[in-house]
C-alpha cells in the first residue's frame, strides 16, 4: 500500500493549516460567503439539507486497518457514530459541525488521509478498480498510476477553478469494474507491442445528460500519461462552458465541439506540455509501484474451507455470492455487503468499521477496499481463513449474502438528506430489498443491478442500472420512472425508459412484475436479467409492467 | 486606485504606460489587457507579432473563473518572458496558484486589499514550497 512521503505529509499538514485560517477568515469577514464556498468545497466540506457534510477521499479505494479504525473514531467523536461509503470511493460524514472540521482533518492527516478535492470544480478523488492487485484478469495494477494522478492533480495551480467538477477513473483489466466509460476521463491499461499504455476515454458522465465516453486516443504510452491528461484538462478549462452550470461538464464540451475537434486541440496543447515532463514523474512512478508490491501470500491447506462449504448451507450461499476469484488459487476476494436488507445502502457504524479493520489485520494482510457499489472488500483472504471471517462478519451483521443480487442496490441519499431531491430513494431501496428477501427469490434471480436516484442529477447511477429507478416530483407527488438495460461495465449502455412512471406505492410491485417476467422468459439460470433483456428487447417487460397491471385492476 | 501584490507584499503600481485592449494594440504598444475568454493560440500569435510588448495583464472577472491560470501558463509555454499580471477578482488564497501558473504579480482593488490585508497574501508567498508540480517535472 502507498505510504506518504515526507513531502505528502508536509503538504497535507500545511493544507490543513491553510484551511483552519480560511475558516477563521470567513468568520472575521475577510472572505465573503461566495469566496469561501469553493475553498471549503475543495477541502471536502459540502452544505446539505440539514447540516454540513464532510467527504473524505479514499484514493483508489485502498485503505489500511489503522485508517479504517480512525474513520470509526472520527464517526464517534464528531459525528453520529456512523459513516456513509459513496459510489466514488469516498466516505461521507453527514453531521459534522463547522468548528470541528479542522480537527477532523487533522485526525485524518494522522493516518495519511485527507478530504482534498472531494468536492468543488476540481479534479476529484481518482478512483480505480476495487479488485486491483487481486483480480485474476488484470493486465497491471492501476493504483500506482492512480496515485501518480492523485499527486499531479492535487493543488494543480491551473485546475482549482474549472468550469465544473472533473472525475478520473483507472482500470487495469479488460473487465471494467471502475465505470470508466462514465467518467470525464476514463483510463484503461493496455499493452501494445510490449509497451504499457492507456486507452483514454473522455466525456462520459451521468447526471441530467448521460453520455458514454468517447475514445480520444487508443494508446498513450505510460510515460506520456500526465502530459496527455494535463492537455485534456487544460483544453477543457478554457473551452468548457461557464455560462450554464448544467452544460459545463466536459461531456457537453465534447458533444458540442465533436471528439475530432477536441482531439486536435488536445494534440496541439500536448505538444507544448510534453517537454515540461523530463522524467521525474517516471522515477516517482517507479517508487510508487514498489509500494504496491503484493503481500507474501500465505501457503496452507484449504480443507477447513472445503468442509465448511460442503456442510453449511448458509456459508455456501455467502461463499457463492460474495467471493470472487483471486489471482492466487488458494485465496479469495471477499466482498462485505453494506446492503443488509432494510438498512441504508453504504452506511457502516463505527463498530462495524472496527470489525472490518480487525478482520483485515487478522486475515487480510492489513488491506481493505471500498467499491463504487458501496461495499467493502477484503482483497486477499486465504481460503482456510474464510470460515473465521464469515463467523466474525455474522457477528457484526455484515454477512449478508447478496453481492450482485437484487438487494445489492445503489441508492443516492434522496429526500432523506439531499436538498435537491425530488423523491425518496433510500426507503424505496429498503422496501425492494425487504420484499425480495420475503420472497426468498434473490439467489434464483441471480445477477441483477438495481440503481436508484432521487432526482435527475443521477447520483445513484440509475442510467447504468440493469433496472434503473429515477424519483421525480410530478405535481407534488413522488413518481418513479423505470429504465432497463443500462450497463456501467465494458458493455457500456444507457438504460431505456419503459414508459409512464409509478407512484411510491406502485413501484415495488412494478419491480416485482419485471423480475417475474424475466424469470418466465429466461432461457435458464445462466441467462442474466441483462442478457435476457438484450435478447428479448423491451416488449415482454413493458407488457409485464403495464398490461398485467391493467389486467389485475380490471 | 489599485494595489499590486508581489512576493514582498503590497506595493503601488509602477507601470506608467497605457495598457490597451488587445484589438487596439499596434506598433509601439508596450502593454495589453487580455480578457479571460481569449483564445490561447490566437493569443500566442498576437504576442509574437508585437515586438514592443513588455507587459500582459490578464483579467479575472470572478475568483471562480480559473481560465486566467491556463492562459498564463500557455503564454509562458509559448515563450513569453515579459511581465505577466493577473488583474481583477483574485483572492489571497489564489496567490500561490497565480505565481505557479506563471504570473509575476496580482493587481487588486483597494476594497479587496482592505478586506484581505497584506498578511493574508504574504501567508501564501511561500508558493514554491509544497508544490507537487515542481516535484513531478524536475
Ligand atoms: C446529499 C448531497 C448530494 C448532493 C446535493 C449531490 C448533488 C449532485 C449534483 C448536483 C450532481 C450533478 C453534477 C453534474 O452533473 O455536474 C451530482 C452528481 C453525482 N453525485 Fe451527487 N450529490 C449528493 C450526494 C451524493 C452521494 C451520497 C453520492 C454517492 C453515493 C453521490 C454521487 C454522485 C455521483 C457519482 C455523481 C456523478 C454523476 C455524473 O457522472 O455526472 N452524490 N451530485
Ligand atoms: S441524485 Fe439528486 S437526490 Fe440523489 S443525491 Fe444526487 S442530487 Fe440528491
Amino acid at each position: 500500500m502507498y505510504s506518504y512521503s515526507d513531502f505528502d505529509a508536509a503538504f497535507v499538514a500545511e493544507r490543513n493549516r491553510q484551511f483552519r485560517a480560511q475558516v477563521e477568515r470567513r468568520l472575521d469577514g475577510s472572505l465573503t460567503e461566495d469566496e469561501f464556498k469553493p475553498l471549503r468545497l475543495m477541502n471536502g466540506l459540502y452544505l446539505q439539507l440539514h447540516a454540513y457534510m464532510l467527504r473524505v477521499a479514499i484514493p483508489y479505494g485502498t485503505i489500511s486497518a489503522r485508517q479504517m479504525r480512525q474513520l470509526a473514531h472520527i464517526a464517534e467523536t464528531w459525528d453520529k457514530g456512523y459513516g456513509h461509503f459513496t459510489t466514488r470511493q469516498n466516505i461521507q460524514y453527514n453531521w459534522p459541525r463547522l468548528k470541528d472540521v479542522p480537527e477532523m482533518l487533522d485526525a485524518l492527516a494522522e493516518v495519511q488521509m485527507h478530504a482534498i478535492q472531494t468536492s468543488g470544480n476540481t479534479i476529484r478523488n481518482v478512483t480505480a478498480d476495487h479488485f486491483a492487485g487481486a483480480a485474476a484478469d488484470e493486465v497491471e495494477d492501476p493504483r500506482p498510476y492512480a496515485e501518480l494522478i492523485r499527486q499531479w492533480s492535487t493543488d494543480h495551480p491551473e485546475f482549482q477553478f474549472l468550469p465544473r467538477k472533473f472525475k478520473v477513473a483507472v482500470s487495469g483489466s479488460e473487465h471494467d469494474r471502475a465505470v470508466i466509460a462514465f467518467h470525464d476521463i476514463g483510463l484503461r491499461i493496455v499493452q501494445k507491442d510490449g509497451q504499457t499504455g492507456f486507452e483514454v476515454v473522455v466525456g462520459g458522465g451521468l447526471g441530467r445528460t448521460p453520455m458514454i465516453g468517447k475514445v480520444i486516443n487508443s494508446f498513450v504510452p505510460k510515460e506520456d500519461l500526465l502530459a496527455y491528461i494535463e492537455a485534456i484538462v487544460s483544453v477543457y478549462n478554457l473551452l468548457g462552458r461557464r455560462d450554464n452550470k448544467y452544460k459545463a461538464r466536459i461531456k457537453i464540451t465534447v458533444h458540442e465541439h465533436g471528439i475530432d475537434d477536441i482531439r486536435e486541440r488536445v494534440e496541439a496543447r500536448y505538444a507544448q506540455i510534453r517537454p515540461t515532463f523530463e522524467g521525474a514523474d517516471q522515477q516517482m512512478l517507479g517508487a510508487i509501484k514498489s509500494q504496491f508490491a503484493l503481500p507474501k501470500f500465505k501457503q496452507a491447506a484449504t480443507d477447513a474451507y472445503d468442509s465448511r462449504y460442503e456442510n453449511d448451507v448458509l456459508f455456501r450461499s455467502w461463499a457463492d455470492t460474495n467471493l470472487t476469484a483471486h489471482r492466487d488459487a488458494d485465496h479469495s476476494i471477499v466482498t462485505i455487503s453494506l446492503k443488509k436488507h432494510g438498512a441504508t445502502p453504504g452506511d457502516a457504524s463505527a463498530d462495524q468499521m472496527r470489525a472490518m479493520a480487525e478482520l483485515a489485520e487478522l486475515y487480510g494482510y492489513d488491506e481493505l477496499r471500498i467499491s463504487h457499489e458501496q461495499n467493502v472488500i477484503l482483497p486477499h483472504v486465504h481460503k482456510s481463513d474464510l470460515p473465521a471471517v464469515y463467523d466474525a462478519l455474522r457477528e457484526a451483521e455484515l454477512a449478508t449474502a447478496n453481492i450482485g443480487l437484487v438487494s445489492d442496490i445503489i441508492a443516492c441519499p434522496g429526500m432523506d438528506y439531499c436538498a435537491l431531491a425530488t423523491a425518496r430513494s433510500i426507503p424505496i431501496a429498503q422496501e425492494i430489498a425487504n420484499r425480495f428477501d420475503e420472497l426468498k427469490m434473490e439467489h434464483d434471480i441471480g445477477h441483477l443491478k438495481i440503481k436508484i436516484s432521487g432526482c435527475i442529477n443521477a447520483c445513484g447511477h440509475h442510467h447504468v442500472g440493469h433496472i434503473g429507478i429515477l424519483g421525480l416530483d410530478r405535481g407534488g407527488v413522488e413518481t418513479y420512472q423505470i429504465t432497463l438495460g443500462g450497463d456501467g461495465t465494458e458493455g457500456a449502455a444507457l438504460g431505456t425508459r419503459t414508459g409512464p412512471g409509478f407512484s411510491a406505492e406502485e413501484i415495488v410491485p412494478a419491480i416485482e412484475r419485471l423480475v417475474e417476467a424475466y424469470m418466465d422468459h429466461r432461457e435458464g439460470p445462466d441467462e442474466t436479467f441483462l442478457a435476457a433483456y438484450r435478447r428479448l428487447g423491451m416488449e415482454p417487460f413493458k407488457a409485464a409492467l403495464y398490461e398485467d397491471a391493467r389486467a389485475e385492476a380490471a | 486606485m489599485s494595489v499590486i501584490v508581489t512576493d514582498s507584499g503590497f506595493g503601488a503600481d509602477d507601470w506608467a504606460a497605457p495598457v490597451v485592449p488587445m484589438e487596439e494594440a499596434g506598433p509601439g504598444t508596450t502593454a495589453v489587457a487580455v480578457p479571460s475568454d481569449a483564445e490561447p493560440l490566437a493569443l500566442a500569435d498576437f504576442v509574437s507579432a508585437q515586438p514592443d510588448l513588455m507587459m500582459i495583464r490578464i483579467n479575472f472577472p470572478s475568483h471562480a473563473d480559473g481560465r486566467g491560470f491556463t492562459l498564463a501558463r500557455q503564454l509562458r509555454l509559448a515563450g513569453y518572458e515579459g511581465r505577466l499580471r493577473a488583474e481583477g477578482h483574485v483572492i489571497a488564497d489564489q496567490y500561490a496558484m497565480a505565481r505557479r501558473s506563471g504570473f509575476d504579480e496580482v493587481e487588486i482593488s483597494d476594497e479587496l486589499a482592505q478586506r484581505q490585508p497584506e498578511d493574508q497574501w504574504l501567508f501564501r508567498a511561500d508558493w514554491k514550497a509544497h508544490d507537487y508540480q515542481s516535484r513531478l517535472r524536475g
